[in-house]
């Protein structure tokens, strides 16, 4: 298993980081934000729970918005929009 | 769905009960049994709180270095203010079971060692037990890597003796251990004997001409000096390099500038911004501070000075060190009781590991269904399994091959740096630097060097990794 990346749309991206622990989900959606333009979205999947709370600090200290958060089971999903 | 979650809170219940079992059915065998539960469910509360704050040494200065988030730092300082000052009432009343150990610049290397391989593995030492509670593989991997590396490192000699030093070698040897230790022989005996054992213990009471159990020595040179002062000192460097950007931002978005008034609201925002981790720390700094309080008092009431005579009264004097003694800290720690399970296990295998300081002299290698260390350790994720089940976040996962290596990788530093440090980031910082114990400072600043080297390297792979998932897709 390995990180996924895939873009779903144009401007909509989606980064799936199941199986992984920290600190890998929140370095990859810090590099995958930088990357994508303003106003784009991510979909971040994750389960692993503590990085859960690495990446709402970072965006929230980054201006980017969670827009929804979704848990499966273990399984948790962030969309997140990056500040304009 | 939720049928799921249902069973997931009656398996919660389930481990509660056996634990209660345990303390009950045990204790009805023998009075002594307490002293055991005492350590089992104190590390069921390190395993509650560390699952709830998702409370992991590792991820403070990782995540601040990595994605430029303080939650952790403020978690650890939080739970560090409030161990120390339930440890300087615990320390000025006489019930204390800390005791400083040498301090100097291997404290730091060490530090920087355990400090990468934290990295490295994804959880340090204790996040590694709770994250083993959640199901986690990974930790799982991690805990047993630790554990191999330790008890390994603590026998080994061979062609290691030729990296000893003579100086140390003769040192270690006007020590006058007994001849069984064998300390000429093993390159960790030769550095603990021979170089660790020369350095002073200092704590911060001491560097102001105060005893440590007196009430200023606890107060002002342990607590304010030595825990207050640093700590504040380092969340402020921690709200102006990264906490204030958020705050910052809005405030000159919405006034225009910002007033030193202004930064200390900015400086409370963080940290109170998550709630979890500053609850998690609270009550981890109490059951702290409360733990060598309640230990302390058993050994008054069983008249001991250490858990290898409960044991001999119990009857079972096996891997007991050559003074009668086993591992009973008093208080939080991690890492020595998991290399005496393996340990055990090499001794049963054949491997006569009971000649070195580390087994043979201090801790001892009991049968880790009496060791109370061990039983700390077991409920300690025990709790965090409760807590991540009661929350729905209980999820199985195997290990990836790359996140195996990292696991055993970082495990492995971990293991030499804690038996380097003589402790992990609970026994060699945390519980030291909430005691006053300038090497805890040591340790810990070595720990944030290794965060920062971990995380450059992990900024070079993962970019590595992304550039060759994300050729051809276009941005």
């Amino acid at each position: 298993m390995a990180v996924k990346f895939e873009k779903i749309s144009e401007g909509s991206y989606a980064l799936d980081c199941t199986g992984y622990v920290c600190p890998h989900p929140q370095i990859y959606t810090k590099k995958m934000l930088e990357k994508i333009k303003e106003g784009d979205t991510l979909e971040v999947t994750f389960d692993n729970p503590s990085s859960g709370e690495s990446i709402t600090a970072m965006c929230s200290s980054l201006g980017n918005e969670i827009i929804e958060r979704t848990q499966q089971g273990g399984k948790i999903i962030f969309k997140i929009r990056k500040a304009a | 769905m939720e049928r799921d979650a249902k069973k997931k809170k009656i398996w919660a219940l389930v481990i509660i009960g056996f634990f209660a079992l345990v303390s009950i059915v045990t204790y009805a065998y023998n009075d002594y049994y307490i002293y055991l539960s005492a350590y089992l469910w104190f590390g069921l509360i390190y395993g509650m709180c560390l699952q709830y704050g998702r409370f992991c040494f590792a991820s403070a200065f990782r995540d601040l270095f990595a994605v430029g988030v303080p939650r952790m730092v403020v978690g650890i300082m939080t739970a560090t203010l409030f161990f120390g000052l339930v440890s300087s009432f615990v320390t000025a009343s006489g019930f204390s079971t800390f005791h400083a150990s040498p301090s100097g610049i291997h404290s730091m290397i060490a530090g920087l060692i355990f400090g990468i391989g934290m990295v490295f593995s994804g959880g340090c030492a204790s996040g590694s037990l709770y994250k083993a509670g959640e199901g986690n593989g990974v930790a799982l991997l991690v805990i047993l890597s630790i554990s191999v590396t330790q008890s390994s490192f603590a026998d080994l000699g061979g062609w290691l003796n030729y990296l000893v030093p003579a100086s140390w070698h003769a040192s270690a040897l006007s020590k006058n251990l007994p001849a069984v230790i064998n300390v000429g022989d093993g390159w960790l005996d030769q550095y603990l004997a021979g170089y660790v054992w020369n350095h002073p213990t200092v704590t911060f009471a001491k560097l102001l001409g105060l005893k440590n159990e007196s009430a200023s020595g606890a107060f002002a040179g342990n607590l304010l000096v030595g825990v207050i002062i640093p700590a504040l000192l380092m969340l402020a460097v921690v709200y102006f390099i990264w906490g204030k950007k958020a705050f910052v931002r809005d405030l000159l978005k919405n006034k225009g500038s910002v007033s030193l008034r202004d930064h200390f609201t900015g400086f409370w925002q963080m940290i109170l911004s998550s709630k979890r981790t500053s609850l998690a720390g609270l009550f981890l700094g109490i059951a702290c501070g409360l733990q060598m309080f309640v230990i302390e008092g058993l050994r008054i009431k069983f008249g001991i000075r250490n858990a290898g005579e409960i044991l001999t009264r119990l009857g079972s004097d096996f891997g007991l060190s050559v003074r009668g003694t086993v591992f009973d800290p008093g208080y939080w720690y991690v890492t020595t009781q998991e290399a005496q399970w393996v340990g055990w296990v090499m001794h049963k295998l054949g491997w006569n590991n009971m000649d070195n300081i580390f087994f043979g002299y201090v801790n001892g290698i009991p049968n880790p269904a009496l060791n109370p260390a061990d039983w700390m350790s077991l409920s300690l994720i025990g709790g965090a399994a409760i807590m991540a089940l009661m929350n729905n976040e209980f999820k199985f996962k195997k290990p990836t091959m790359e996140l195996a290596t990292w696991a055993i990788v970082g495990g492995f530093l971990m293991g030499i740096g804690s038996r380097l440090g003589l402790g992990c980031n609970v026994g060699a910082f945390f519980v030291r630097v909430s005691n006053g114990d300038v090497g805890g400072w040591l340790f810990g600043l070595g720990m944030i060097g290794g965060a920062f080297i971990g995380v450059k390297f992990f900024n070079w792979w993962t970019e590595r990794k992304m550039a060759k998932e994300l050729a051809g897709m276009e941005i």
